[in-house]
């Protein structure tokens, strides 16, 4: 005869990429899961504005090794386990006066092999004769964050242990779970200290002029750009990054700055039509690293800041571990910890030391 | 302190001033600015402003360090933009210290030195103390200082360049000329010898960004340039020699040199 644990329930509050990605893998471990969520769907938050990039080794640009660590887990997630990210690799280029950067970004990265400008054109035809140099990240993917969304809604809404509740707050929520996994980004500040918004901005624009098979991202001192295709001629056109916290209003200035920045990586994009802009707040730390808090029978997922879909899978599933078998990652759980900070290190040889560890 | 830096009445033991745009966080900010022991922090409040107090909590991530803040009005493109942008840094910040940056070339980020003295008038006949970021140029100087600035920001090179000092000519000319104003060298600086050299020239103080939030490991380059500076600025004060040129020829000899014989 077999005897079945009782089943433990956790609610988890907040259905964007870091709440879906804890229930998915709570759930896939036979936990009860109950999502909450305010809005009247999953996936209405920042989440929806991200870029979808699955680049740890691009992100070390400016991220700590930490990042790319984590990072590293959800290409096999996105791509295998939910089959929504297509790996193709990304793409870096620079204009021509800007090359500098170039070698600055390689010195900071990893797993990327140079090209030239005929590298650059065999990967992506349409940057034949636009850019003499580059680099090429084989190993990265790349997603849109709100089919992922939808696809990863409908696994949950399959499972028999999952329930979700929308237009729901909180409060006042029958029964009492036995774990509550907070995943509300910003609107946690009230119990997370030291967290604040980082505003960005992005555009949708829509070209039949214009097909790239990846992510391209050009560098520039003050302009950086990274252009996502989306498929039916649609890209992704971002990001501005602004310490501010005035949420939802997409600035003229930065309408011109990513339209300019797209037509240097290509012209046509100027008679693209833009199909939507969007703008949202980052939740982020001091550090801007992520943190797996618990408290009592709470566990916050939050500051994944501009890595949203870069680093839910690892963090759900440090969570399940914390929930199932009261696992303890001081990478992401203590904030002191001597695996976060690398300031006044070398970041580039930290990088380079730096390997998946997995859970 | 033994050589205080002086500037609009305030005594300051630091002559490095950092600005705080494009780290990898906050967090290596500020430790960025401990490392470098600086007491002046310039923050940009055009970007960030947008509606009312929107950028407070990066605002505040600054100001619990603890150091000055020297608002900037970065970006600004007219005179009648830096005026606005410095009145809302004056409630934001509470402080009537303002370094005017007024734009006149977009790639470059040249100073636009008409706009600047225009808005140098203005915001010194309303109580501010300015600090305007110039170029180089001598008589645009003189008329920073009759518009009522009492400090003056000449750049090295442009903007977030790391070229060094591209003019060491007219930066000497520049301390020849103004003995007595406080002269912090802000733009261009990219290596801590650069940093040295400007202060071996009897600059008051150097002013940078990129250098530091772009360097591999900020925090170790801003120690780099603490060090530089206060090297150069020591190096000044201890009087450096003369350079010979020993390709000419010296008084004349007999034969071959003494310590042959010896």
């Amino acid at each position: 005869m077999h005897i079945q644990a009782p089943a433990v329930l956790a609610r988890v509050i907040g259905a964007g990429v870091a709440g879906l990605c804890a229930a998915y893998a709570l759930a896939r471990r036979g936990v009860d899961v109950e999502i909450v969520e305010r809005e009247r769907a999953s996936g209405l938050g920042c989440s929806r504005f991200a870029g979808g990039m699955i680049a740890p080794w691009c992100e070390l640009e400016s991220a700590e090794p930490l990042v790319a660590t984590l990072g590293e887990e959800a290409l096999d997630f996105w791509s295998r386990e939910i089959g929504v990210a297509t790996r193709a690799g990304s793409l870096v280029v620079a204009p021509r006066r800007e090359r500098v950067e170039l070698s600055d970004f390689a010195r900071r990265t990893s797993h990327f092999e140079a090209l030239d400008g005929e590298g650059i054109a065999a990967l992506e035809p349409d940057l034949a004769g636009r850019f003499e140099a580059g680099l090429f990240f084989p190993h990265e993917a790349h997603l849109d964050p709100r089919a992922a969304m939808v696809v990863l809604t409908e696994r949950l809404a399959q499972m028999p242990n999952v329930v979700f509740r929308f237009e729901q707050e909180e409060a006042g929520l029958a029964p009492l779970p036995d774990w509550t996994i907070d995943c509300r980004g910003l609107a946690a500040r009230d119990a997370l200290a030291g967290l604040r918004g980082v505003k960005g901005e992005m555009l949708i624009l829509r070209s039949e002029e214009i097909s790239f098979t990846r992510p391209v991202r050009m560098l520039h001192p003050r302009r950086p750009v990274y252009v996502v295709p989306r498929g039916d001629g649609l890209f992704m056109v971002g990001a501005t990054m602004i310490e501010n916290e005035e949420r939802a209003r997409v600035t003229a200035r930065s309408v011109v700055e990513l339209i300019n920045s797209a037509f240097a990586v290509h012209p046509a994009f100027a008679e693209a039509e833009i199909v939507e802009t969007g703008s949202d707040l980052r939740p982020a730390f001091a550090d801007n690293l992520p943190r797996l808090l618990k408290r009592d029978r709470t566990l916050y997922i939050n500051g994944l800041y501009r890595h949203g879909f870069l680093l839910a899978p690892a963090l759900a599933r440090r969570a399940v571990e914390v929930v199932v078998n009261d696992g303890y990652f001081p990478e992401v759980m203590d904030a002191h910890s001597n695996q976060r900070a690398t300031a006044g290190r070398p970041r580039h040889h930290v990088a380079n030391a730096a390997a998946g560890t997995g859970v | 302190m033994n050589d205080p830096l002086r500037l609009y009445e305030v005594a300051l033991s630091s002559r490095l001033l950092l600005g705080t745009a494009r780290y990898p966080s906050p967090a290596i900010l500020t430790e960025s600015i401990r490392a470098a022991g600086c007491e002046i922090v310039t923050v940009s409040l055009r970007r960030e402003a947008g509606g009312a107090r929107a950028g407070e909590a990066f605002w505040s991530l600054v100001r619990d360090i603890g150091v000055r803040v020297l608002p900037n009005t970065a970006g600004c493109r007219t005179a009648k933009e830096a005026i606005a942008t410095a009145q809302m840094a004056r409630e934001v910040f509470a402080t009537d210290w303002i370094k005017l940056e007024v734009i006149g070339e977009e790639d470059t980020l040249q100073p636009d030195v008409f706009g600047l003295v225009e808005a140098a008038r203005a915001l010194a006949d309303d109580g501010f103390e300015v600090f305007p970021y110039t170029t180089d140029d001598l008589v645009v100087a003189e008329r920073l200082l009759e518009a009522g600035c009492r400090a003056l920001m000449p750049w090295a090179a442009p903007i977030g360049s790391g070229r060094g000092v591209n003019n060491l000519f007219a930066l000497r000319a520049l301390r020849a000329h103004f003995p007595d104003t406080p002269l912090i060298v802000d733009a261009g600086i990219g290596a801590p010898s650069h940093a040295a050299l400007v202060m071996e020239t009897g600059y008051d103080a150097v002013l940078l960004n990129t250098a530091v939030s772009r360097a591999d490991d900020p925090v170790g380059m801003a120690r780099a340039f603490a060090l530089a500076v206060e090297a150069g600025r020591a190096g000044f004060l201890a009087g450096p020699m003369t350079p010979r040129d020993m390709a000419e020829p010296s008084t004349p000899v007999i034969g071959r040199p003494f310590d042959r014989l010896a």
